[in-house]
């Protein structure tokens, strides 16, 4: 079996108002899918079940994560098992210093492998190498979390955090939001240099911008709760030009003959 | 007249004679003023004005001992006793329960210029310093005051002459250890004469199997024209304990007061700080931790007066709540029409960590002058959950997560404290306290079990 994620007929809701309305989606290890759709389509919906986030109730549906049920495991094991969300919002933390931030995450995977933390010099190198991956200013680390980071040194950040968990499965919701060019093509470079044949990525995107430095093998288009469309790396291209109103009226056409 | 008072006004005027015995000097002739005064009163009660959840009532109405006739405890619990703060422990003094430990250590180690001895043994031998600063900071109107004056015969007298520096911390500790319920009253006497400096470390502990018992505690600090004092008190009691302490501050021309109660573990207690700013350019900073968890109740209440201009006060205290632990603060600036160019801040911030935990709280700020700057506010919220699932999403455990956003709220309280290696005592007791270990550090559980 040489899946690393397959999703079937994942439903999701938030009270009353179900978002996600029937996900199919399989990734094999070494893909970049890219998952493309209008805004209020599911798409960050789909990153944040996928993630565990306690907002939204699944309803229906199975998550098989390299062999594991995934929706029954705790975000922290989501984690540790290899899954990561680069958020679209990433979080301010007063406080809490990316220095210990990091350390609790990385001892925490030990320790979920039954392993002994990793030795204080050993860490510090870790943070060192990783950090040049994506040029983060070494300043930051001793400030709280993400707070009075720029836009770009956010996502930036999170792309140095998906470097030191090193994950086999990277979702990056919306990364090119709010980045200028510079920062876009540093976060991208980043994301291209962390890529093996082992692991996978799903890209959220808006834009086909973003796919011009990580290029997707697979595009998807979500809209109203469901994946409407695949397509190769072409259907991205087609989507800049034409937008999403073929799109649109493609599926909800084919909701009515239904 | 009916209440808790009662029995305590009946012992006082059937043991008088044994209590006076017990003590000497001014603290003798002042408890006959503190009964008179508490004639026709009682203790304040839940719903009262400032006592919205607290009842003092109810601390004082169980049939408590007092230790009148000074039996004097096994001596070993002192010497058993070893807390470890780092590079502090050569100035250590230790009460148990209301009685002052001699210790030859201390004498030996103390600077010339500090005087840290008993109270009552200040009141026989040093009877004119006494008879000066005695009962001069404290009100004898609130009642709890009066009742501890009316019986403490001991406590702990400081004195830092005139222009000296105390240059490492003074760690005084508060032993309780009884073998049957107690009320046990407490004095502390501090007084800074001009330009002096003194950075005081005070913690609670209850030893292991000691029965219930109520502290009551008056502390007054006087502090001189240009002196300097840094207090942090940390509280490790027990949940069968009860603390009720009284903190009197009179502040004097460029006086520098900062003064930090940190509650940690507790029954129920309720800690008062009133603040006499009566000089020019004091600076003065109160500062308020309390974990909560289990049934604990923490109640801390303060009273800033400003009565001379370009003056300065701060007031900064936070609770993380759990389970149902019960927190209450309120506090009140008054600034007099005597007082233009002030500048006065009151903060209150609390996070309930479950849902029947509860907080209530009342800032309050009375202005009589113009020429202020002046800012009061208090918040009430809990744990931010986009937070926690960020941090979970990076693999940090939820029930870790909770703790890191526990300890990171509370760091601003812990960076008041100005001695760093008490500040850096208080941040691991915090971290413990949080991770659910007990607060104490290693050495006490030691003497706990060594007992």
């Amino acid at each position: 079996m040489n899946e690393l994620l397959k999703v079937s007929n994942l439903h999701a809701s938030i009270g009353d108002k179900e978002i996600l309305k029937g996900i199919n989606l399989t990734i094999k290890p070494g893909e970049v899918h890219a998952i493309m759709g209008p805004n209020g389509s599911g798409k960050s919906t789909l990153s944040s079940v996928l993630a565990g986030n306690p907002t939204f109730t699944v309803t229906e549906g199975e998550v098989s994560f390299h062999g594991l049920d995934l929706l029954s495991l705790s975000p922290e094991d989501r984690s540790h098992e290899g899954l990561f969300l680069s958020f679209q919002y990433p979080v301010e933390i007063p406080g809490v210093s990316m220095v210990n931030f990091m350390r609790a995450a990385v001892n925490a995977k030990l320790k979920y492998f039954n392993k002994p933390p990793m030795p204080a010099n050993e860490f510090l190198k870790l943070m060192r190498e990783k950090r040049a991956i994506v040029e983060l200013d070494n300043k930051l680390a001793s400030r709280s979390v993400n707070e009075g980071f720029s836009g770009g040194e956010k996502k930036r950040n999170e792309i140095f955090q998906m470097a030191v968990l090193e994950p086999c499965l990277s979702i990056l919701d919306e990364t090119d939001s709010g980045l200028d060019i510079d920062a876009l093509r540093i976060v991208a470079e980043g994301v291209n240099k962390l890529k093996t044949p082992d692991n996978a990525t799903i890209v959220i995107t808006h834009y086909q911008r973003l796919l011009d430095y990580i290029k997707p093998d697979v595009v998807h288009i979500l809209y109203k709760g469901r994946i409407v469309y695949t397509g190769g790396p072409e259907l991205a291209l087609e989507l800049e030009e034409k937008g999403y109103d073929w799109i649109k009226n493609q599926a909800d056409n084919i909701g009515k003959e239904a | 007249m009916m209440g808790a008072l009662n029995q305590y006004l009946e012992l006082f005027d059937n043991s008088r004679h044994d209590i006076d015995n017990g003590s000497a000097g001014a603290m003798n002739r002042l408890r006959h003023d503190a009964r008179a005064a508490l004639e026709g009163r009682r203790l304040p009660d839940t719903g009262d004005e400032g006592f919205e959840k607290t009842s003092i009532e109810a601390m004082f109405a169980p049939d408590l001992g007092l230790n009148i006739n000074r039996v004097a405890l096994p001596c070993d619990i002192a010497s058993a006793f070893k807390c470890g703060v780092p590079n502090v422990s050569s100035l250590l003094a230790i009460m148990v329960n209301d009685t002052f430990v001699p210790s030859a250590t201390l004498l030996n180690n103390l600077p010339d210029g500090i005087t840290v001895m008993s109270l009552a043994r200040a009141a026989a031998e040093r009877p004119e310093e006494i008879d000066r600063h005695y009962g001069t900071a404290a009100s004898l109107d609130a009642p709890g005051t009066a009742l501890n004056t009316m019986l403490a015969q001991d406590g702990i007298y400081i004195h830092v002459d005139r222009g000296i520096k105390l240059d490492r911390p003074l760690q005084l500790v508060n032993l309780t250890s009884t073998p049957v319920p107690m009320l046990i009253p407490r004095r502390v006497l501090i007084v800074l004469e001009e330009g002096a400096s003194l950075s005081v470390l005070t913690c609670d502990h209850t030893m292991k199997d000691s029965a219930s018992a109520v502290s009551s505690q008056v502390i007054e600090i006087l502090a001189g024209p240009g002196s300097s004092l840094n207090v942090c008190d940390i509280e490790e009691s027990a949940p069968d304990q009860s603390r009720y302490s009284q903190t009197y501050v009179t502040m004097h021309d460029g006086a520098d007061v900062s003064i930090g109660g940190m509650t940690l573990h507790c029954g129920t207690t309720r800690n008062e700080y009133s603040v006499d700013i009566r000089g020019q350019h004091c600076q003065c900073h109160l500062g308020g931790m309390a974990i909560g968890s289990g049934k604990q109740h923490i109640d801390n209440s303060s009273d800033v007066i400003h009565s001379a201009p370009h003056s300065d006060s701060r007031q900064l205290f936070k609770y993380v709540l759990d389970d149902e632990a019960h927190g209450a603060f309120e506090g009140s600036i008054v600034v007099t029409p005597d007082a233009p160019y002030t500048q006065a801040y009151q903060s209150d911030r609390n996070i309930l960590a479950s849902a029947n935990a509860r907080m209530h709280t009342k800032p309050q700020l009375l202005i009589y002058n113009d020429e202020v700057k002046c800012s009061h506010g208090a918040t009430t919220g809990q744990l931010d959950e986009q937070a926690l699932f960020y941090m979970q999403t990076r693999g940090i455990p939820r029930q870790q997560a909770r703790m890191m956003l526990m300890q990171a709220f509370m760091a601003e309280v812990i960076d008041t404290v100005r001695v760093d290696a008490v500040r850096d005592r208080l941040r691991y007791l915090v971290e413990r306290r949080l991770a659910g270990f007990d607060a104490s550090c290693n050495d006490c559980s030691t003497c706990h079990t060594q007992q």
